[in-house]
């Protein structure tokens, strides 16, 4: 009992922890690369490479004057950042990371990579957790008592409803072809071959999929949010210090979950075609895979927001409601005429 | 049953200990510096405001949340059906399909409906183009 309560207690650190540490080297990537995408340096001064700098970001924000506007809505106001930033670091739980089920750690089955093995609602988890997300951004946007605060969170919160649904039909054709809701029945499924990926089965479904998780990080080209040209920074205008860095910790969070849930339900997670290893040496190696098709996902979101202009919002909402819509709709029937006709494994 | 869940509860422990740790160290080492009124005013342009934060907005953020509402009820519903197809179709009970494509079908009236009405059209003038 209190074994088995030591390794989940470890096991919630460390995957939480490693998804935090994401974060930092996220935003070193994504400010050299955007440098070597416009052709210039980047941040090279602080460290190797101008690794530090965003360590010393983070200290500089830490002991940041805490402002606290006069008119906002105190308790709302503090509440936001902390739900962003909490919701942020719950919802990759359900996500297997590695393999490992002949693993034991002090005695206790270690049951792979995953926080929560035996949670039964499995992906319905992760879609529930990831909507309260605009709980967050519609609060900072509300309490700050700012014109552009309230219409950033305004417009994020209708983004973010209207390509959650996108979303969540081009997760129903996942569900349908594995018949479980858990995430490691997924990767099971997809095990053997690249063709069994459900990316090269249901490309529909995972261009739809791809486009939403876009849309629900408020990343370019989707950031209305916080269109800097019309609306200053959107819902965190008025948050300055650590305030300001939750929302910005959650925004790549979640663009770390994102990327590591594409991996998880459309490109296979930690296996690897053709290889079948056990053991220690199989858990290592398949976090290791999938860390690697991770960091390709966390590198295309970088290298979208550099290359595409942003949306306008009419085209953003047309896109989402008349073209994802019925898009993930018309996967759902191929899974389905797919599956009668046995072409699906 | 409900052993699943501890994971859970521990990892909302643990990120509620996070966010609270780093926004409480940043309002003890922030403080006590210069408080000057000028910095806690609402930032708009630099311009004193002249009016209020909180006005009227555009009521298709209301017929987006309404549309919204329903379609994920919808979706809701689909969510049990997608899991048991699987299974269903392994005992040879082809028909499940179609019980899904018709209530697809059921869907696609209401969506044809509010797309005719201009739900989806955010700007008037995107409709006519």
């Amino acid at each position: 009992m209190w074994a088995e309560l030591a390794v989940t207690t470890a096991k919630v650190v460390v995957v939480a922890l490693a998804m935090v540490t994401t974060v930092p080297i996220m935003v070193w990537v994504e400010r050299r690369g955007a440098a070597f995408i416009q052709d210039r340096l980047g941040p090279n001064r602080v460290g190797p490479l101008g690794l530090f700098q965003p360590v010393i970001d983070v200290v500089k924000l830490i002991f940041k004057e805490d402002v606290t506007p006069a008119a906002a809505n105190k308790g709302l106001y503090y509440l936001a950042p902390l739900i962003s930033l909490g919701v942020a670091m719950v919802t990759f739980i359900v996500i297997p990371f590695g393999a490992g089920h002949d693993v034991s750690l002090f005695g206790v089955p270690l049951r792979g990579l995953i926080v929560a093995p035996d949670l039964n609602v499995g992906v319905l988890y992760l879609l529930a957790i990831g909507s309260l997300s605009v709980y967050g951004i519609v609060l900072a946007g509300w309490s700050s008592n700012n014109k552009y605060s309230l219409l950033g969170g305004l417009r994020s919160s209708a983004q973010l409803i209207s390509y959650e649904l996108a979303m969540t039909l081009a997760v129903l054709g996942v569900l349908m072809a594995t018949g479980s809701l858990h995430l490691s029945d997924v990767v099971a499924r997809q095990s053997g071959a690249v063709w069994h990926w459900n990316a090269v089965t249901q490309v529909i479904g995972f261009a739809v999929f791809l486009v939403a998780a876009f849309a629900e990080t408020n990343r370019l080209p989707f950031d209305l949010a916080e269109a800097e040209t019309e609306l200053v920074a959107g819902y965190h205008v008025e948050y300055s210090s650590m305030k300001f860095a939750c929302f910005f910790m959650a925004e790549y969070l979640n663009m770390a979950t994102a990327s590591a849930l594409t991996v998880t339900l459309f490109f296979g997670g930690g296996t690897l075609p053709g290889v079948t290893l056990t053991g220690w040496l199989g858990l290592f190696v398949s976090t290791a895979v999938f860390v690697a098709k991770m960091c390709f996902f966390l590198w295309l979101f970088v290298w979208v927001r550099w290359s595409l202009p942003r949306f306008r919002y009419d085209q953003l909402m047309q896109l989402g409601w008349k073209g994802l819509l019925p898009l993930a709709t018309l996967n759902l029937v191929w899974v389905g005429i797919a599956m009668t006709m046995g072409w699906l494994r | 049953m409900s052993a699943q869940y501890i994971p859970v509860i521990l990892a909302f422990g643990f990120a509620g200990l996070v966010a609270v740790t780093l926004v409480g160290l940043s309002w003890m080492l922030g403080r006590g510096k210069l408080r000057a009124v000028r910095k806690t005013e609402t930032y708009e342009s630099g311009m004193p405001l002249l009016d209020g934060s909180r006005k009227r907005v555009s009521v298709k953020f209301f017929v987006v949340a309404m549309v919204f509402i329903v379609f994920d009820v919808e979706v809701a519903f689909l969510l049990p059906w997608a899991v048991s197809v699987r299974e269903l179709l392994a005992e040879g009970n082809k028909l499940v399909i179609v019980d899904g494509l018709v209530f697809l079908v059921l869907l696609s009236v209401g969506y044809v409906y509010l797309w005719r009405e201009g739900a989806f059209d955010w700007s008037r003038r995107g409709s006519e183009s």
